[in-house]
C-alpha cells in the first residue's frame, strides 16, 4: 500500500491552478532503491510529472509539452497519446506547446525528435499519473491496485465502486519525480493511438480562426518594419529620418547602428513609411559574395576541419572496377509562405515575445543576452506561425519584435518581414559537395567505398544573441558565434553519411568548413537531403555497372530487417519488377535511407516523365514505405510523408538561391521559383508499417533525400544520363540529353 | 470614409484610399483568413472573392472596391455550420500548417461557383497562381473535388439554404 506525503505547495508560473505534490511511499520503494536509470524521452531532463499532466480539481486536464506545433500535427499526436495512457476521451485534454513560462525546456522543435522526446514522456508520464491514481483509489477504497482499472478518467473496482480523476487529485495532486520505467498500456488495448484522429487545429484554419502569430491582436498594439541593410555586411552611412517621422500614423523610428525600422498606428502605414524610410537610406555595400556557378570550387577550396567518421576494413574483399562521382547542392530556402513575424510588449521588467521560433527557451536566452535583461524577465510564447522547415527567420523576427518594443514601452510590437526580407535574410540550407568512390567485386558486390562531403555547419540557431540579425545590426553588435559542427550520431554536414548498407571496406571524411559565405543555419533533414541524394544515386550507378536491379542491389548490401522490410514494401507496392519497361520517355527510381541511422526509415518508389525537347522533369507517382515505430496517428505521418516527398521534389527539380558579389538575388518566387501545382504528381501513396509497441522514431524528416535521389534516378532511368548537381532543373537536362 | 461590403455587411473604413484589401480586412476589419504571402500577386495566399472571382488581395487597393462584394472565408462558414468547401478540407486533413489553404480555398469556392464540375485539369490550372510549401497539395486536390461533390449533393436536396 502505498503513502502519499503532502510536501510541497506551489502555484505554477502563471497558471493560477494550484498544483500539490507529493512523494512516493512504500509502493514504488523497490523501483526508487534501484540504481536510478534515467526515465525515457524528455523525463531526463524534465523529469517531473506535473512538468508535462496536469489534472485540475475541476477535472480539466492539461498536457504541457516543450515542442511547438509547426504543422506537422503532433499536438493532435501528443494529445492521442496522453488519452491512451491516462485512459480518458480524447476531447477532454487540452495540450499546451511551448511557452517558457509554462513547459518544460525542450530545446528545440527540430531534428524529428518530437516523437521520440515529448511524445514518449508524455506517454511515459501519463502512464505513470494513471498508475498513481489507482493508488490513491486503492488507499481509499482499501483494495490491491491490481484489482482496479481505469476507463474514461474514473478508477473503478470490481464492487462497482468508482472514484473520478477529479477527486482523487482534489487537495492533493501530483509532483513527483517519474520512475525509470512505466507500466505502459498493451498495444493491442489502445482505443486513441493507432487511430486515424483529425487534426485539432485544422477546423480553425479552414474557417478564419485566429491560429497563427500573424493573427494576434493585442490592445494598443502597432505596427513595425524593419529596413534590412541591402545585402551582408552592408554599412548604413546616412538616413535623415524627419519626413519619415512626419508620414501619417508614424509612432516612431528606431536607428540603432545598421538596425533601422518604423513603427505605426496601422498596419499599411508601416508598409508606406519602411518604403519611404528605405529610400533615404545610405548603404555602403562590400563585394563579399562567391561565385554562385562555380559550388563545387568554392567549397572544395575553403579551409576545412577534417575527420574521418567511419572506417571499415575487411582485406579479403577486393574491387575490380571502381566509379567515381561527384554531387553538388546549392543553397537553398526554408521559402515559408508567411513571412516571419513576432509580437513584443515590454510590461515594467517583463518582456514578453509571441514568436513562431522553434526553440523558445534558446531564443529566451539570445534575446535576454541582446536586451542584457535576466533571461528570467524574458518570456517567449510559441505562437504558430507559417510552416517554417528549419530555421526560417522567425527567431530574428523575434529579436527585431524585443528591440523595437523596448524602445516602446508597454506597446505591443508586431513585426512582419516583408517577402523579399524573408527570401533574402532567411539562413539557407548549406551548400555541399560529395565525392564518392566504390569498387565492385566479381560477384557483383561492393567491396569497397569512400565517401567525402564538404560542408558548413546546419545550425546557426540562438543561444548566442550573435545568432540573430538585430543582434549583429545594432551599433554594439554581437558577434556572431563560432559554428560548431553538429556531433554525431545524429550529425549536421555528416547527417547520413555514413552508409546504412554493410560494405566490407569503408572511409567516409567529413570536411567541416567553418567560414560561411553565405547565412546558413538547419533546414529540414540537414545534411542528409544531400547525402542521402548522393549515396542513393550512386547505388543506381553501382547497380547498373553490376547489372543488377537498384532493389535487389540495395538488398545485396542491406543486413538491417526493418529497412528491408520498408525496400521490399516500397517495391511491392509499386509493383517494381526487374525486367521493369517504363513507358517511353519515363522512367522508374528507388531510393532507400533510414533518417539519420537511428529515426524512421523510409523507401521511395517512383515515376517520372522527361520531355525530351524542353528537358523538364516531371514526377508523375510516388509510392512509399515508412516504419516509424509505433504509430499515433497514421494519417498525420501519411501527410508528414506525402509532404516530404512533394517538398524534396521541389527542392530537387528546381530551387538554388541565387546571388552577386554583394547581394542575393533571389528575393521573391518570381526569382526562387518553387512547385506549381502544373507539375503535382498524379497519385502519391505512403504505406506504414507499424511496429506496435516499438518506440517512436522521428519521421518528419526521413522522405527527403529518398525522394530526390528516387527522382533523380528515376530520370537517369528515362534519359540515360546521369545528373549530379542540384537541383536537376530543365535546362541541366536538356544539356544532357543533347551532349 | 469609404463603405465597403464585405460577407454581406457594410463597414464603414478610414484608410487611404491606395491601402491593399488585405490590409484592411486583417487590420480594419479584424479578420483572419486572407493572408499575407507576399505582397505581390505571386502565391494566392491573400485570395477573397469579390463579386464572385477569386481577387489577389494584397494587390488591390481599397479604391477599386466601392460599391463590390467581398466575401473572405470568415463569410462561407463557422466551425459549427461549416461550408461544404470547409467541411471537404476538414475531412480531407487538407492542411499541414495550413496558411496558404484559405486563399486556395476561396479560389476553389470560386471555381465551383461557376463550374460545379471541374475536372482535375481545371482545379490545377486554376490554382496555378498558388503556393504551398508543405506539400500538401494531393490532398488539397482531393478536398477541391470532395467538395465538389458535397456541392452538388446540397444542389439536389431542396433544403433551403444548403447552397452556400
Amino acid at each position: 500500500m502505498s503513502t502519499l506525503v503532502l510536501d510541497r505547495r506551489r502555484v505554477l508560473a502563471g497558471s493560477g491552478a494550484l498544483v500539490v505534490s507529493f512523494s512516493l511511499g512504500r509502493a514504488f520503494a523497490q523501483d526508487q532503491a534501484a540504481p536510478t536509470p534515467s526515465p525515457p524521452g524528455s523525463l531526463k531532463t524534465s523529469p517531473y510529472l506535473d512538468s508535462w499532466i496536469r489534472i485540475d480539481a475541476d477535472g480539466s486536464i492539461t498536457v504541457f509539452t516543450g515542442k511547438a506545433e509547426l504543422g506537422q500535427g503532433f499536438k493532435t499526436a501528443f494529445q492521442q497519446v496522453a488519452a491512451e495512457e491516462l485512459d480518458v476521451a480524447f476531447a477532454s485534454l487540452k495540450v499546451v506547446t511551448a511557452d517558457t513560462g509554462l513547459t518544460a525546456n525542450e530545446g528545440y522543435t527540430a531534428g524529428s525528435h518530437s516523437m521520440q522526446d515529448s511524445g514518449t514522456a508524455i506517454q511515459n508520464a501519463a502512464a505513470q499519473a494513471r498508475e498513481l491514481l489507482v493508488a490513491e483509489a486503492a488507499r481509499r477504497f482499501d483494495l490491491p491496485a491490481d484489482q482496479l482499472r481505469t476507463e474514461n478518467g474514473e478508477v473503478v473496482a470490481p464492487d462497482g465502486r468508482r472514484a473520478g480523476y477529479r477527486e482523487l487529485v482534489a487537495g492533493d495532486l501530483l509532483h513527483v519525480q517519474a520512475q525509470a520505467k512505466s507500466r505502459l498500456k498493451d498495444p493491442a488495448t489502445f482505443k486513441v493511438m493507432g487511430q486515424a484522429v483529425p487534426r485539432v487545429d485544422i477546423p480553425a484554419k479552414v474557417t478564419g480562426g485566429a491560429a497563427y502569430v500573424q493573427d494576434m491582436r493585442l490592445p494598443g498594439m502597432v505596427h513595425a518594419r524593419i529596413v534590412r541593410p541591402p545585402g551582408y555586411g552592408a554599412q548604413l552611412v546616412d538616413c535623415d529620418t524627419s519626413a519619415v517621422e512626419k508620414m501619417p500614423g508614424v509612432v516612431g523610428v528606431v536607428r540603432d547602428g545598421n538596425f533601422l525600422a518604423v513603427v505605426t498606428k496601422k498596419e499599411f502605414q508601416s508598409v508606406k513609411a519602411m518604403r519611404a524610410l528605405s529610400a533615404a537610406a545610405k548603404w555602403k555595400e562590400t563585394a563579399s559574395l562567391p561565385d554562385q556557378d562555380d559550388l563545387l570550387r568554392v567549397l572544395t577550396s575553403l579551409p576545412s576541419q577534417d575527420s574521418v567518421i567511419f572506417e571499415r576494413n575487411d582485406a579479403s574483399a577486393v574491387g575490380q572496377s571502381t566509379l567515381e562521382a561527384t554531387y553538388v547542392r546549392p543553397y537553398q530556402s526554408h521559402g515559408s509562405i508567411g513571412p516571419s513575424c513576432a509580437v513584443a510588449q515590454l510590461n515594467g521588467d517583463t518582456m514578453t515575445v509571441w514568436t513562431h521560433t522553434q526553440g523558445v527557451y534558446p531564443d529566451r536566452q539570445a534575446i535576454a543576452e541582446m536586451l542584457r535583461m535576466p533571461p528570467a524577465k524574458v518570456r517567449c510564447i510559441h505562437v504558430e506561425g507559417s510552416g517554417c522547415y528549419g530555421h526560417n527567420g522567425a527567431d530574428d523576427a523575434a529579436a527585431d519584435a524585443a528591440l523595437i518594443a523596448r524602445a516602446f514601452p508597454g506597446r505591443p510590437v508586431r513585426v512582419q518581414w516583408m517577402r523579399e526580407q524573408e527570401h533574402a535574410w532567411e539562413p539557407f540550407g548549406p551548400a555541399m559537395v560529395t565525392r564518392l568512390k566504390a569498387s565492385l567485386d566479381r560477384e557483383g558486390k561492393i567491396a569497397d567505398w569512400n565517401f567525402e562531403v564538404w560542408s558548413n555547419t546546419h545550425s546557426m540557431r540562438p543561444g548566442g544573441a550573435g545568432c540573430m540579425l538585430a543582434a549583429q545590426h545594432v551599433a554594439q553588435p554581437f558577434k556572431v558565434p563560432a559554428p560548431k559542427p553538429l556531433p554525431l550520431p545524429e550529425g549536421g554536414g555528416d547527417r547520413n553519411a555514413i552508409p546504412i548498407y554493410a560494405l566490407p571496406n569503408a572511409h567516409v571524411v567529413h570536411h567541416f568548413i567553418p567560414e560561411m559565405p553565405l547565412r546558413i543555419s538547419a533546414m529540414r533533414a540537414l545534411g542528409a537531403y544531400h547525402n542521402v541524394f548522393s549515396i542513393e544515386s550512386f547505388m543506381d550507378e553501382l547497380a547498373s555497372a553490376a547489372d543488377a536491379d537498384p532493389v535487389e542491389f540495395r538488398l545485396r548490401h542491406l543486413d538491417d530487417p526493418r529497412g528491408r522490410d520498408v525496400i521490399a514494401k516500397a517495391a511491392q507496392e509499386f509493383l517494381w519488377k526487374p525486367d521493369q519497361r517504363p513507358a517511353p520517355g519515363r522512367g522508374f527510381g528507388f531510393a532507400f535511407a533510414r533518417y539519420k541511422n537511428l529515426a524512421a526509415y523510409c523507401a521511395v518508389a517512383s515515376e517520372v516523365e522527361v520531355n525530351g525537347q524542353t528537358g523538364r522533369a516531371r514526377l508523375i507517382r510516388a509510392v512509399a514505405a515508412v516504419d516509424s515505430g509505433q504509430v499515433v496517428n497514421p494519417d498525420g505521418l501519411t501527410n508528414q510523408i506525402e509532404g516530404a516527398i512533394v517538398q524534396s521534389m521541389s527542392w530537387t527539380l528546381y530551387e538554388s538561391v541565387s546571388f552577386d558579389e554583394t547581394r542575393i538575388t533571389s528575393i521573391d518566387w518570381q526569382t526562387y521559383p518553387i512547385l506549381r501545382f502544373g507539375a503535382v504528381p498524379e497519385n502519391i501513396t505512403v504505406h506504414i508499417i507499424n511496429r506496435p509497441g516499438q518506440p517512436f522514431l522521428g519521421s518528419g524528416e526521413t522522405g527527403q533525400g529518398p525522394a530526390a535521389a528516387s527522382i533523380a534516378n528515376a530520370i537517369a532511368n528515362a534519359t540515360g544520363k546521369r545528373l549530379r548537381n542540384l537541383p536537376l532543373t530543365r535546362k541541366r537536362i536538356k544539356d544532357a540529353i543533347d551532349t | 470614409m469609404m463603405t465597403l461590403k464585405v460577407n454581406g455587411r457594410d463597414h464603414q473604413i478610414d484608410a487611404e484610399a491606395d491601402t491593399p484589401l488585405l490590409y484592411v480586412l486583417r487590420d480594419d476589419l479584424a479578420l483572419n483568413a486572407a493572408k499575407f504571402g507576399c505582397g505581390l500577386g505571386q502565391c494566392g495566399a491573400c485570395t477573397v472573392i469579390v463579386d464572385g472571382k477569386a481577387v489577389l488581395s494584397c494587390v488591390t487597393p481599397l479604391m477599386l472596391l466601392e460599391g463590390k462584394q467581398v466575401t473572405t472565408l470568415e463569410g462561407l462558414g463557422t466551425i459549427a455550420d461549416p461550408a461544404p468547401i470547409q467541411r471537404a478540407f476538414m475531412d480531407e486533413q487538407a492542411a499541414q500548417c495550413g496558411y496558404c489553404i484559405a486563399g486556395m480555398m476561396m479560389r476553389a469556392q470560386a471555381l465551383l461557383m461557376r463550374n460545379a464540375s471541374p475536372s482535375d485539369e481545371d482545379i490545377r490550372n486554376e490554382l496555378e497562381p498558388h503556393l504551398c510549401r508543405c506539400g500538401t497539395h494531393m490532398r488539397i486536390l482531393r478536398a477541391i473535388r470532395r467538395a465538389a461533390g458535397l456541392m452538388n449533393r446540397a444542389d439536389l436536396s431542396s433544403e433551403p439554404g444548403a447552397v452556400r
